[in-house]
């Protein structure tokens, strides 16, 4: 089921099934279109389906926007080495909640999607790493691999190739860092969840240390739609270098929150007004964090944008996760930069230093500022902090928490001087607090 | 070769060969760059993020740490970003640390403190209240304070990799991250220290060392350790003449930066309350102190008397004396005393091997060449257990250069977790190569190491063994002691001299071997120095005048009619001889007062008795040690300043011309009998250190690595491939 009502404007395709009766189960799938794109893979050249991802111009859908065909085409293939396909469900991107529907929707098409990718380096073994909170998820997930083995699309000779793919389930255990995609690799082979160091990338030395297709939910999930319909009508749907559609979360003061299929390119105030109904009791737009927690927060006056990777980009912001946060008039700033800050605190898993005590020092500046005990060194402290810990962290961790907390302050710094005003400390203290 | 690679540091035109990294190309042309997590040999782990340099053409700071060079790298180190990025990381770094340097065991030797005072960072913009996690103390060693932490795993990695212990991970995350044990809240592991002495910061303290001095107040000696035979440099802190602490301080020593439990924290034996500070002499049955010329004139009055009777006379020495101590006390045996009952508890057939390779050149491994060889094979010896450096060394060798070890032995070893591994009973192990020959021969090298299962005949068999497989071989005779093989080379032998040579090239029969002067009848003197053999066998010239050099009262001192206290090896200068046969210098350090080393008891009762031994200096004596015995002739340069020099007893010349024309070699197996000492034992001595018994691993025979079963099966000879390096 979904959360939200659809709405007309959406182009659905990786959503088409979502709101057929009893969408999970492989009937459903299979009576529209399941499995067709895997049995058209059989059929093809691994580069010819390499080809397609590269002419659909699909980007990686959990954040970086890495061109999944490109990805595709960095695995060694005849390396002696077992390979691995990796799914990234451990969505946990403040704002991002479109994995979870596509796992509880139709994860099939997942299913079919991290098949077509097993065929294309002719790998065996797969595993969806999905986040531990997803408890509900992994059972969907559980049930739809049994139904896919009993019909014969996993396990021994799938449909009559030769061929073996085994596909598991694995469970994160609740933190955030493990969705960067080398910590999730250390977590799923039982290590503690922290990042590696690159090169050697994933595609090369991943899982075990051998050839890796690690990918989102949503760009494996969409990978059967691009061969199904060919890579180039796929990329049409959205604007160059930006196949395509994605699933939009849209969250916070707007009428009509919830995951819209919308194609790439979508203009960030048609989303807002057409599509999520205007803002809620006729507000007015304050600002926009485009995707997800860790991009940088767009004042109302930036927010006339088309929504795909660059066009964001070029806003100096990011398209990152999908997570679309729409704030209002009201909104406290130093409040959301705050809560922002508290939850990388909270998940920077501590590897490295600038990342592990500058989220903290930052959470422990803004939420002294925030109780009223700013003093008037603070504003440039944090964006210096913020400062000291971009770009130089072991991962991106570190600038998803520094990016936003400089934007806030370079963005609001008005709201964050009316804050002084109020404050009990805004004269230096004569002694340290300690 | 590939091609070196160009680059500029700093302006500074420089060649690295491809595949090093910046930290290392600039450190070969004296430009430091700071790290704290960088750690030479161990994993790359980019965590601290002190060594941002500036490369131009990225648009990022980058880590050179983890960076390879490339052809026409630019990179800056001590630009205004960079030393702006490594002052932010300090402050980021000193939020939560305690400042506690005035009370820091660390403070004046701490890598926080000295990037501190060359990058500022001095004062701190952090006002909010800190993180907080009491100290915990993780075993009698080993103490833990998470404030100070710097988290960067050079503990946990030197452990896990470089020892194969893991015995400490990490645990929680973010800003509450800490380093914590393996095994719930306390340590079960080699107890070695390593990860004290690696820590950059005062996060890891000693438990012998904390709160004790600062290091400045202290003298640095370097010296060797004087429990088992790898002959690790140990540097002691020495404050008024007593030792507080040992470690590898300036990783100049053969074993780097590598000790283990004896070799940092068994040196308290020499405060033992129970040391002996006054000469003995017993009158009417009961021991009562005299001075040195009391004692040693009762001595030398005895021996003259006895000498003059043409009495039996025998000498035990020591696996802990100095060369030069043992080549004096031979030479006083043989020459004042007429006699060649002499000998030493030998725990490895070092003779035997000597004997068996007699002709031959190159074929002793040194101390490096296990570090470098392409493969080793050990045979019956729980290496960690008994060799500590040796079983570092291979196991650096299999993570550095992939080396292949191949381990033969009764039970589970360490080795298991990378090497190929066979069990075999002992008296079987042939059995097991002969199973191995096709791997072995496929080797382009191999030292082979082994200890007292291989001895007297055997040893033959074993280099025959060896030849038999058509490449280089090298051969390790593994003994006990710190210098049990400086008493083997020294000729405390009843049947060689020094150098191995015959007896008879001194006009002298063979005498009596250790275990026949102690079931001898008829003797008249029994001269025992720095050893125990009454604590398991008795004597059975019940008449004997035994005269006894000890530290303590042991069970042998405690029989004798004289028993004269002699200093330790860590209060002596001298040379050692370790299991490899590399020489190096002993400094002394510490002083008990009323010892006396037993070079100048050995001296003044040469002059009591009248006796010309020339001056009684080490360096004398060891000039004539270098002049007379074969394959000592080491250069003094190396000894002097701290090197490890290695010996060539074997240079292709027959060991021996003796008159009745052969090298003897003595058969009785039984002889050589290993003490079978663990990592948390040293026979005697280690008795006396409270610090080996107070840990829980203690005695050390049971720990074992836990993730291994003990697989002994009856008459298992299979080859089992436990873990294959990559």
């Amino acid at each position: 089921m979904r959360y939200n009502v659809p709405s007309p404007l959406e182009t659905r395709i990786i959503s088409q099934r979502f709101d057929l009766p009893n969408s999970a189960s492989i009937d459903t799938y299979l009576a529209n279109d399941g499995y067709v794109a895997l049995r058209k893979a059989i059929g093809m050249a691994p580069e010819a389906i390499i080809d397609e991802l590269r002419a659909s111009s699909l980007r990686g859908r959990g954040g970086a926007g890495f061109p999944t065909g490109m990805k595709w085409s960095f695995v060694p293939r005849n390396t002696g080495r077992p390979s691995y396909i990796i799914c990234n469900s451990d969505e946990s991107e403040p704002c991002t909640c479109k994995d979870r529907l596509l796992m509880e929707n139709d994860p099939q098409q997942l299913i079919e999607g991290m098949l077509i990718a097993g065929w294309t380096i002719q790998s065996s073994k797969g595993y969806i790493f999905i986040r531990g909170e997803y408890r509900y998820q992994i059972e969907i997930m559980e049930r739809a691999i049994a139904e896919a083995y009993e019909r014969g699309y996993l396990g021994k000779n799938v449909l009559g190739t030769g061929w073996d793919f085994d596909l598991y389930t694995h469970s994160g255990a609740g933190a955030y860092e493990c969705g960067e995609e080398t910590a999730l690799l250390e977590s799923l082979e039982g290590k503690r969840g922290v990042p590696r160091l690159k090169p050697p990338f994933p595609a090369v030395a991943g899982a075990f240390q051998s050839p890796t297709i690690l990918n989102n939910t949503e760009t494996l999930s969409t990978v059967p739609v691009i061969i199904r319909m060919g890579g180039a009508d796929y990329a049409a749907l959205g604007t160059p270098k930006n196949g395509g559609t994605r699933l939009m979360c849209v969250s916070g003061h707007v009428n009509k929150p919830g995951v819209y299929e919308l194609p790439l390119g979508f203009p960030l105030m048609r989303l807002i007004n057409d599509v999520c109904g205007g803002m809620r009791n006729r507000k007015k737009l304050k600002a926009v964090i485009p995707g997800g927690s860790s991009a940088p927060v767009l004042k109302a006056e930036e927010c006339d944008i088309p929504l795909d990777f660059d066009s964001i980009a070029k806003a100096k912001s990011m398209a990152g996760s999908g997570g679309i946060l729409v704030l209002d008039e009201d909104t406290d700033m130093v409040a959301v930069a705050l809560r922002t800050i508290k939850f990388y605190a909270h998940e920077s898993c501590g590897w490295c230093i600038p990342c592990r005590e500058g989220t903290t020092w930052l959470k422990k500046v803004l939420t002294r500022f925030h109780d009223g005990g700013g003093r008037s060194s603070d504003i440039d402290l944090i964006a210096e902090l913020a400062n000291n810990m971009l770009g130089r962290t072991f991962c991106a961790l570190g600038d998803a928490a520094a990016m936003p907390t400089a934007a806030f302050v370079a963005k609001f710094r008005d709201e964050f001087e009316a804050y002084l005003k109020r404050s009990s400390a805004a004269v230096e203290p004569e002694l340290a607090v300690v | 070769m590939a091609a070196p690679v160009n680059l500029t540091i700093d302006g500074q035109k420089l060649q690295a060969s491809p595949g090093t990294l910046l930290i290392n190309a600039a450190k070969q042309a004296g430009i430091s760059i700071p790290a704290f997590c960088y750690y030479d040999g161990l994993a790359l782990q980019a965590a601290c993020r002190m060594c941002l340099v500036e490369v131009e053409k990225t648009p990022k700071l980058q880590v050179a740490c983890t960076l390879p060079v490339a052809e026409g790298m630019v990179v800056r180190t001590d630009s205004p970003q960079v030393r702006q990025a490594r002052k932010g990381m300090l402050e980021f770094l000193l939020t939560n640390h305690p400042l506690d340097c005035p009370v820091c065991d660390k403070g004046g030797e701490c890598e926080l403190q000295d990037m501190v005072f060359r990058y500022g960072a001095g004062q701190s913009r952090f006002i909010e209240p800190k993180v907080h996690v009491d100290e915990k103390q993780w075993s009698p060693i080993v103490y833990y304070d998470a404030p100070r932490c710097i988290l960067c795993y050079r503990c946990v990695r030197i452990c896990g990799e470089g020892l194969g212990v893991s015995a400490l991970g990490i645990g929680n995350r973010g800003v509450v991250a800490e380093i914590v044990p393996n095994r719930g809240d306390h340590l079960e592991c080699d107890e070695c220290g390593a990860c004290i002495d690696i820590c950059p910061v005062g996060a890891l303290t000693s438990g012998t060392y904390r709160y004790k001095a600062r290091p400045w107040e202290m003298d640095h000696v370097g010296t060797i350790c004087t429990h088992c035979s790898n002959g690790c440099k140990t540097t002691l802190g020495i404050r008024n003449g007593q030792i507080l602490r040992a470690n590898s301080r300036d990783h100049s020593g053969i074993n780097g930066e590598f000790l283990c439990v004896k070799g940092r924290y068994a040196f308290d034996f020499n405060e033992h309350p129970g040391r002996l500070t006054s000469p003995l002499v017993r009158s009417d049955g009961e021991f009562k102190p005299v001075s040195w010329a009391q004692a040693l004139a009762a001595v030398a009055q005895r021996f003259t008397e006895l000498r003059v009777k043409r009495g039996n006379f025998a000498v035990i020495g020591s696996n802990h004396t100095t060369n030069e101590e043992n080549f004096l006390l031979q030479k006083f045996a043989r020459e004042v005393l007429r006699t060649s009952n002499i000998d030493h508890h030998r725990t490895g057939d070092v003779a035997g091997l000597i004997h068996a390779l007699d002709g031959r050149t190159n074929v002793l491994a040194s101390t490096d060449d296990l570090y470098n060889t392409k493969a080793a094979l050990v045979i019956s010896s729980d290496l960690a257990q008994e060799q500590p450096l040796l079983a570092f060394q291979l196991r650096a060798n299999w993570r550095h250069h992939k080396a292949h070890v191949y381990a033969v032995t009764p039970g589970p070893v360490r080795e298991d977790n990378y090497a190929t591994t066979a069990r075999a009973e002992p008296g079987n192990e042939f059995d097991v190569f002969e199973s191995m020959r096709e791997r072995l021969a496929k080797e382009p090298e191999l030292v082979i190491l082994f200890g007292d299962a291989i001895k007297g005949g055997r040893i033959a068999r074993l280099v025959s063994f060896g030849d038999s497989l058509g490449i280089p071989v090298k051969y390790v005779c593994l003994v006990d002691y710190s210098n049990s093989r400086g008493a083997s080379d020294m000729g405390l032998l009843p049947h060689l001299l020094p150098g191995y040579r015959s007896v008879s090239d001194s006009g002298l029969e063979p005498g009596l071997n250790y275990d026949q002067i102690l079931a001898a009848a008829d003797l008249d003197a029994l001269w025992i120095v720095g050893a125990n053999p009454l604590a398991r066998q008795s004597l059975a010239s019940p008449n004997a005048f035994l005269v006894v050099q000890d530290l303590f009262l042991t069970e042998t001192a405690r029989q004798a009619s004289v028993v004269l206290p002699a200093a330790s090896a860590y209060e002596k200068n001298g040379t050692f001889t370790n299991v490899c046969g590399d020489v190096q210098k002993l400094s002394r350090a510490a002083k008990t007062m009323g010892t006396k080393s037993d070079l100048e008891i050995i001296a003044l009762l040469a002059k009591e008795m009248r006796q010309d031994f020339g001056a009684a200096k080490p360096e004398v004596v060891f000039d004539e040690i270098r002049r007379s015995v074969r394959g000592y002739d080491v250069p003094l340069t190396v000894i002097e300043t701290g090197g490890a020099a290695k010996t060539v007893l074997l240079d292709g010349r027959p060991q021996v011309a003796s008159r009745n024309g052969h090298f003897r070699v003595d058969t009785d197996a039984n002889l050589i009998r290993s003490a079978r000492n663990t990592l948390f034992t040293s026979g005697t001595l280690g008795r006396f250190s409270q610090m080996l018994s107070s840990v829980i691993e203690a005695p050390g025979a049971l720990y074992r690595d836990p993730r291994k079963q003990p697989e002994v099966r009856e008459g298992s000879v299979q080859v089992e491939t436990v873990k294959q390096g990559q």
